[in-house]
């Protein structure tokens, strides 16, 4: 039961962490062009 | 790279591209003088197509920002200045095409965010909530319990809020009209579940379904999120596709001065300059000049028609050979287009009544089970004279009875055959349409631009000498008369020179080559006995005869042997002449079959097979069919038809082929079946576990166990689909446009 204390609210913390993740990347644009994501990885950076 | 070809162009080849004028109108102001402009480039297919794409754009003049999506096909490019720079001109040469979207159409879709939002809440609260109740079934002592149970009502209440709320909307609003749909039962079951637990919390019983309401919810948004991206898919691929209507037309003023007006603010008697490969924007007559006007969108005929000073022009029809200077007989909310799209509404009322077999089920299903649930409650209260426990079995009966596998037995085995439809070239509007499209029994076509691709080809010429073929083709190939352009690809001789080239309407062409006049076109013009033909002539001689047929499009004849097969019947509906519409039918063995149909008429002759009680599944491309499109039981349009016709239709196919027909019917039919299936099983489920939630032997663990086990289930059955006969892959790229006439099959 003591080990409960901590380790209910650790898991669920681990949970919401992984939640807030995806809803920040969901807002921040990231599923809105997966195929293209994975295609950029073969372009060359531009110089600045 | 080799994929960075450009790809097979989708439908009915433009004459010419957006103009920089539509560019401009069809721009969205971002503020601070930028602009942004949203094209569809169907053509870009890996990341060198992106960067060549983007490098060259970010190099053009005014251009601040270009951004391509892979996933959309879509580049967006934000741009400052008065005037457009040149994007399309700047694609063309890179070997893009490129249509214009509305500015709207780039953004995002706010609709789909919410939902995947409320699925990762819900996801969240379900998973944490099961593991914490696991703990629970395997026999966590009473503190303990209590503890997991108010961490689980903590969880579960912003997924019932925010999650829930889909739902809870949706039966809201079917109430307020007095009607009941799947949510209902489903909000009522879940709200309840949770209120009971928190009751049962507070109070210390040792039950609670929390776990049981937040998968319900998880499993149903997976179901509704489906659906949604299924939707979205099929009207992101539509909206893509080139509009055949301009967005604007180009006014002359009294002092002869030139501007390009938006469609709305063309009124009645202005005076329009329409160029070859232009399409005419609004009815109008004929000012001056005189043209070839290919009306084979509006009316189905598929021969070009001469026109001169006086000749009535519809909006839509497509200008071929000569400038034109025309008068405009209504504004473009008078016109012809928008004539058609007003049938288009009368006609979709009569659809609209349609409801898809999950309506249909719902309405079934909700009295039953809460009428069960409620008989239940008494039966027990009389029983036992408990409150508590009376009412605890009337909600796992709720509970357990809850939609959960019926939500996600239609929509994901639509999601999986709109899925297999669209790898195979076929955009579905909605779920709906493949459960009309799988009853269908009659298939009634269009013959112009469906049946047949809308463009002469070459059946058969004639020629002394083999050298008057590449004079032919020569002077053809500056013309861009549909006759000309077939009569083109017979021969290439660069080393020829064509000079005073003049083009006759309606008559043919002339032109000097190596010093002598030849003349390429109608037989009598050119001084020739035999009608009917296009003959090369010289001083009145002949010296090549051509004979040209509106070729079949692709898959036509085994289009119609396969629904032949399949036990349809078959009809053309068709606004051609009898001559052309009887050749065709002959040669696909379609017995019955109609010509010189006006929309209205075709419109009619779907409602009189409507009464005989056959479901018609109509598929045609033009103007004049889209109110014909709206009016069937279930519709189908090639990606070449007229954007309004594309737009009424259910089913649009991209790659040209007709067996996109027989296979859209089977894949629909399959569906249908595994829906029915699916229904089953879940009754099946039901029956089995009803009578153990009457009799109050439901746990929260068999609730849990029974929910998921029947939600895999019917995922897994819907699964099936995918396999079975798979069309090949490789179609959709196969089918590049067909080199209509190789030199090689000419006779010598």
């Amino acid at each position: 039961m003591s080990s409960l204390v901590y380790l209910v609210p650790v898991a669920l913390l681990l949970g919401a962490t992984a939640l807030g993740a995806f809803l920040w990347s969901l807002r921040n644009g990231q599923y809105d062009d997966m195929k293209g994501a994975a295609e950029r990885v073969l372009l060359d950076d531009e110089q600045e | 790279m080799s994929c960075c070809a450009p790809g097979a162009e989708l439908g009915r080849e433009l004459a010419r591209g957006p103009s920089r004028e539509e560019v401009l109108l069809a721009s969205r102001e971002l503020g601070d003088g930028t602009r942004q402009t949203n094209l569809s480039v169907p053509g870009i297919h890996c990341a060198a197509c992106i960067g060549a794409i983007e490098g060259a754009l970010l190099k053009t003049d005014g251009i601040t920002e270009a951004r391509i999506n892979l996933s959309t096909r879509r580049l967006s490019a934000k741009w400052r200045g008065e005037y457009p720079p040149p994007i399309i001109e700047v694609l063309r040469t890179l070997g893009y095409e490129a249509n214009l979207l509305d500015a709207e159409n780039g953004s995002r879709d706010p609709e789909l965010s919410r939902l995947l939002r409320a699925l990762a809440v819900a996801g969240f609260a379900a998973m944490n909530i099961m593991l914490l109740s696991t703990s629970v079934w395997s026999g966590a002592d009473s503190e303990t319990r209590q503890v997991f149970y108010w961490i689980s009502a903590l969880l579960a209440l912003p997924a019932l809020v925010y999650s829930g709320g889909t739902f809870f909307a949706s039966a809201w609003s079917v109430l307020r009209r007095g009607r009941t749909n799947m949510d209902v039962p489903i909000s009522i079951g879940v709200s309840l579940a949770f209120g009971l637990s928190l009751y049962d919390t507070a109070t210390g019983a040792p039950h609670a379904y929390f776990d049981a309401a937040t998968s319900l919810l998880f499993f149903l948004l997976v179901g509704r999120t489906l659906d949604h991206v299924m939707r979205r898919k099929a009207r992101a691929a539509v909206v893509g596709l080139s509009r055949l209507m301009p967005r604007g037309a180009t006014v002359v003023r009294s002092d002869g001065s030139r501007d390009y007006l938006p469609l709305a603010e063309v009124e009645a008697g202005m005076r329009l300059a329409i160029a070859p490969g232009e399409r005419v924007p609004v009815d109008a007559v004929v000012d001056s000049g005189s043209s070839d006007i290919d009306n084979s969108i509006a009316t189905g005929e598929s021969l070009p028609q001469p026109v001169s000073v006086g000749a009535q022009l519809r909006s839509g029809t497509l200008n071929l050979t000569g400038a034109l200077t025309v008068v405009t007989t209504s504004p473009a909310s008078g016109s012809f287009v928008a004539e058609m799209a007003r049938l288009i509404e009368t006609a979709e009322d009569g659809r609209a009544r349609f409801r898809g077999l999950s309506d249909r089920a719902a309405r079934l299903y909700s009295p039953v089970v809460h009428a069960t649930a409620f008989v239940t409650f008494v039966g027990w209260l009389a029983a036992t004279g408990d409150w508590h426990r009376a009412i605890s079995i009337a909600i796992a009966v709720l509970i357990i009875t809850c939609p959960c596998a019926l939500g996600l037995a239609v929509p994901m085995v639509q999601a999986v055959a709109a899925r297999r439809l669209f790898e195979a070239g076929i955009m579905v509007k909605d779920g709906s349409a493949m459960e009309r499209l799988a009853e269908i029994d009659t298939v009634a076509f269009d013959k112009t631009g469906t049946l047949t691709s809308g463009r002469p080809r070459l059946a058969s010429s004639t020629a002394g000498d083999p050298k008057a073929y590449a004079i032919a083709a020569a002077m053809a190939a500056r013309s861009s008369h549909p006759v000309s352009r077939a009569i083109a690809a017979i021969a290439q001789d660069p080393a020829l020179d064509v000079i005073d080239l003049r083009e006759y309407p309606g008559l043919g062409l002339s032109a000097t080559v190596d010093g002598e006049v030849y003349r390429l076109g109608q037989a009598e013009w050119c001084g020739d006995q035999q009608s009917g033909q296009t003959v090369l002539s010289r001083d009145g001689k002949r010296l090549a005869a051509f004979m040209l047929e509106d070729s079949l499009r692709r898959g036509a004849g085994q289009a119609a042997q396969e629904l032949r097969q399949a036990g349809l019947a078959m009809t053309i509906l068709s606004g051609d002449s009898p001559d052309a519409v009887s050749d065709v039918a002959a040669k696909l063995g379609i017995a019955d079959a109609s010509a010189r149909l006006l929309p209205e008429q075709k419109t009619r002759r779907l409602a009189d097979l409507a009464e005989q009680g056959r479901k018609v599944l109509m598929v045609g491309d033009g103007l004049n069919d889209a109110p014909a499109l709206a009016a069937a039981y279930a519709s189908m349009a090639p990606a070449s038809a007229a954007d309004i016709g594309r737009n009424a239709a259910d089913f649009v196919f991209l790659h040209g082929n007709l067996t996109a027909v027989p296979l859209a019917i089977r894949v629909c039919r399959q569906a249908g079946s595994l829906i029915r299936q699916n229904f089953a099983l879940t009754i099946a489920y039901n029956v089995v576990a009803l009578p153990i939630a009457i009799a109050g032997h439901v746990t929260p663990l068999i609730a849990a166990l029974a929910m998921s086990s029947s939600s895999v289930l019917v995922v897994a059955n819907a699964l099936r689909l995918h396999g079975g006969d798979r069309p090949a892959i490789g179609d959709a790229k196969r089918d590049a446009p067909p080199v209509e006439l190789s030199v090689l099959a000419l006779e010598p």
